[in-house]
């Protein structure tokens, strides 16, 4: 697997007694959309977390374009080319749209804080290509309506569209959605499927997701990782995954369990 | 209503966004050039007085109202300023240096204070910078070596290009000036990739990092540029006020300077300097009530703290976003006659926020 974008080996995690992933690999090809899917309490999103950073996995490493993240401190995911979302939107909320796009150039900062001070030529032609960028994601996302507006009051589909715009405009190579579907309606999924797939394809970004809806899952991935109580159930196409046996027991439980739930009278009307 | 027609990024990089900016601001310099002019000894020293405080609300808002970290201890910079201003003045270090002395010391302080900032938030920040400030207070009072002690230090005039700035008109401009300089320091911060960086840390420190903002760094920094400006603004103030005492940088100085900037306005460059003008111009008031008032309410010890804690009150409960706020208010109803509504300015009910990577 030689064009392996980001693989995980062997992760587990600890938090006390709880083990929350346990012994999970995989790898993300360049240019592909990889969804984590499984029930609720998985381990999806502590995965996420680990590759950004904010954990530290228990046993085993991650490494994004063969270098070992275990030594790179949070802030410098993001340079690294990963931008992620957040699963309950995390943007900044007393800010403008275009202010939040802005904030993802961050770590294509070019200019230092005396030059900001003073507001050299330096710092206003920054500031003008970072702006010019921006732009560019904002066409890209058809977010014009929404560039002056303040965050707190865009409603709750804007947003995943705004935090997600945020994430592109650091240029990333690897871009990490945590539900991007969830709280948005039919249309507004459908809209989501259209622009993963156009972050694939036209921009050529690597995505890896976590996502409840099956429908927008199969619609847009490549490859699909179930998971389920920190571990890997299966791995392959979306409907391999669908079909897999373990899937269909972790969503909806075994015969035995459908049986031991019956009544006690029921079991003797039909044996 | 204005609207504008955008053609050029510039247009929203500019400080003066459109004609009317450019008016108003160019008037408001030509008063203030004017003032000494125009109006009285006696308030012309409060003006100085409230561009003093300005620059030290710039520094607060900056911190409290932009980078979202609270400190209840503002004064002690404010301190560290003035006696570092009046002990360089007393060896007859030019102004300019010895100012920047004062800001450069400060901001050497502020980062210190700064370290328990990166660890914890909230009140907890805030009772971390209120011992901090009584640390510096006690500090002042007993080095008494370089200090003077709680006998206080006398300051002498400022000492320019050889002249002695000792009447009040010179020292009025060289406050202007400063104050000029340091407002427009921070708002060409504010419009570039650090001060977005510090509304980002603001308003989500976990996706403040994933943006990649280093989270400690820019916590430290905000806490410097803070303590700089309340540097400046205490060595100023040594200099207005001629004498420094340990007491004149005490906790209550602190709650002063917190109040100035939640009255003006949190997260408002304009609520600084109307929460000094506030702060300057309420005792006055107050006094001139006092003859019209009853003497057992009007000589009642204390009066004007009652006063302060009703208006801090009113103020937290019926307009949070301050005297800036009210004005946006105002302004906005003065533009859409007959159509402001009651609930424009209402904050939606903010969806619920991640606490599990808190």
């Amino acid at each position: 697997m030689s064009d392996a974008l980001l693989s995980a080996h062997n992760l587990s995690v600890r938090f006390g007694g709880v083990l929350a992933v346990n012994n999970v690999s995989f790898d993300v090809q360049r240019g592909e959309v990889f969804t984590l899917i499984g029930p609720n309490g998985a381990g999806k999103t502590t995965v996420f977390n680990l590759i950004s950073g904010i954990y530290t996995p228990t046993a085993g490493h991650i490494t994004y374009n063969g270098q070992q993240m275990a030594s790179v401190p949070p802030h410098a995911v993001a340079g690294l080319g990963i931008a992620r979302t957040f699963q309950n939107i995390e943007l900044f909320e007393h800010a403008t749209v275009l202010q939040n796009l802005l904030i993802g150039r961050h770590t294509h900062r070019q200019t230092g804080l005396w030059q900001e001070m003073f507001f050299t030529p330096q710092t206003r032609a920054a500031e003008i290509a970072a702006r010019e960028k921006v732009e560019h994601v904002i066409d890209f996302l058809d977010l014009q309506h929404h560039r002056d507006s303040m965050v707190a009051g865009l409603p709750y589909g804007v947003r995943k569209v705004v935090e997600m715009a945020r994430a592109l405009c650091t240029e990333p190579q690897l871009l990490l959605l945590d539900e991007p579907s969830s709280g948005l309606n039919v249309e507004e999924t459908d809209d989501m499927a259209f622009w993963i797939a156009d972050i694939k394809n036209v921009l050529g970004i690597t995505v890896l997701m976590v996502e409840h809806d099956m429908s927008l899952v199969s619609k847009v991935s490549d490859r699909v990782l179930a998971m389920s109580q920190g571990e890997v159930l299966a791995m392959g196409t979306p409907s391999e995954v669908q079909s897999h046996p373990g899937v269909i027991e972790a969503y909806l439980g075994t015969i035995d369990d459908v049986s031991s739930l019956r009544r006690d009278h029921a079991k003797e009307q039909h044996p | 209503m204005r609207f504008i027609f955008k053609t050029d990024y510039d247009q929203d990089i500019r400080l003066a966004k459109h004609g009317g900016h450019v008016f108003w601001y160019g008037l408001l310099m030509v008063l203030l050039l004017t003032a000494p002019w125009l109006i009285e000894e006696y308030w012309l020293a409060q003006l100085t007085f409230v561009m003093i405080y300005s620059i030290v609300g710039l520094g607060l808002m900056l911190l409290a109202g932009f980078t979202g970290l609270f400190s209840i201890g503002h004064a002690a910079f404010l301190g560290v300023g003035a006696y570092t201003e009046a002990v360089l003045a007393a060896q007859g270090w030019p102004f300019p240096l010895s100012l920047a002395m004062s800001a450069g010391l400060s901001a050497a302080v502020g980062a210190i204070v700064g370290l328990p900032a990166l660890r914890v938030k909230g009140i907890y920040l805030g009772i971390a910078t209120l011992s901090f400030g009584f640390i510096v207070e006690e500090g002042l009072a007993r080095w008494e070596s370089v200090t003077g002690g709680n006998a206080g230090k006398h300051v002498k005039a400022i000492e320019l290009l050889g002249y002695e700035a000792s009447s009040n008109e010179a020292f009025y401009w060289i406050c202007l000036v400063v104050t000029v300089v340091c407002t427009l320091a921070v708002l060409n911060l504010l419009r570039s990739a650090t001060g977005r960086a510090f509304v980002a840390i603001r308003d989500s420190e976990i996706s403040a990092q994933s943006m990649g903002i280093h989270l400690a760094r820019y916590k430290t920094l905000s806490f410097m540029i803070s303590a700089a400006l309340a540097g400046i603004g205490g060595a100023l103030y040594a200099h207005k006020l001629q004498f420094i005492s340990p007491d004149q940088f005490n906790f209550l100085q602190s709650i002063d300077l917190l109040l100035m900037v939640v009255i003006g306005g949190l997260g408002s460059i304009h609520g600084a300097f109307l929460g000094a003008l506030f702060l300057i111009t309420m005792p006055q008031l107050i006094s001139l009530g006092k003859d019209y008032l009853p003497d057992a309410i009007g000589q009642a010890p204390g009066l004007q703290a009652v006063v302060y804690g009703l208006v801090l009150i009113g103020f937290v409960m019926f307009e949070p976003m301050g005297l800036y706020g009210r004005w946006l208010k105002i302004r906005t109803w003065f533009q859409l006659f007959p159509f402001y509504r009651k609930g424009m300015f209402k904050r939606q009910k903010s969806f619920q926020k991640s606490d599990r990577l808190k």
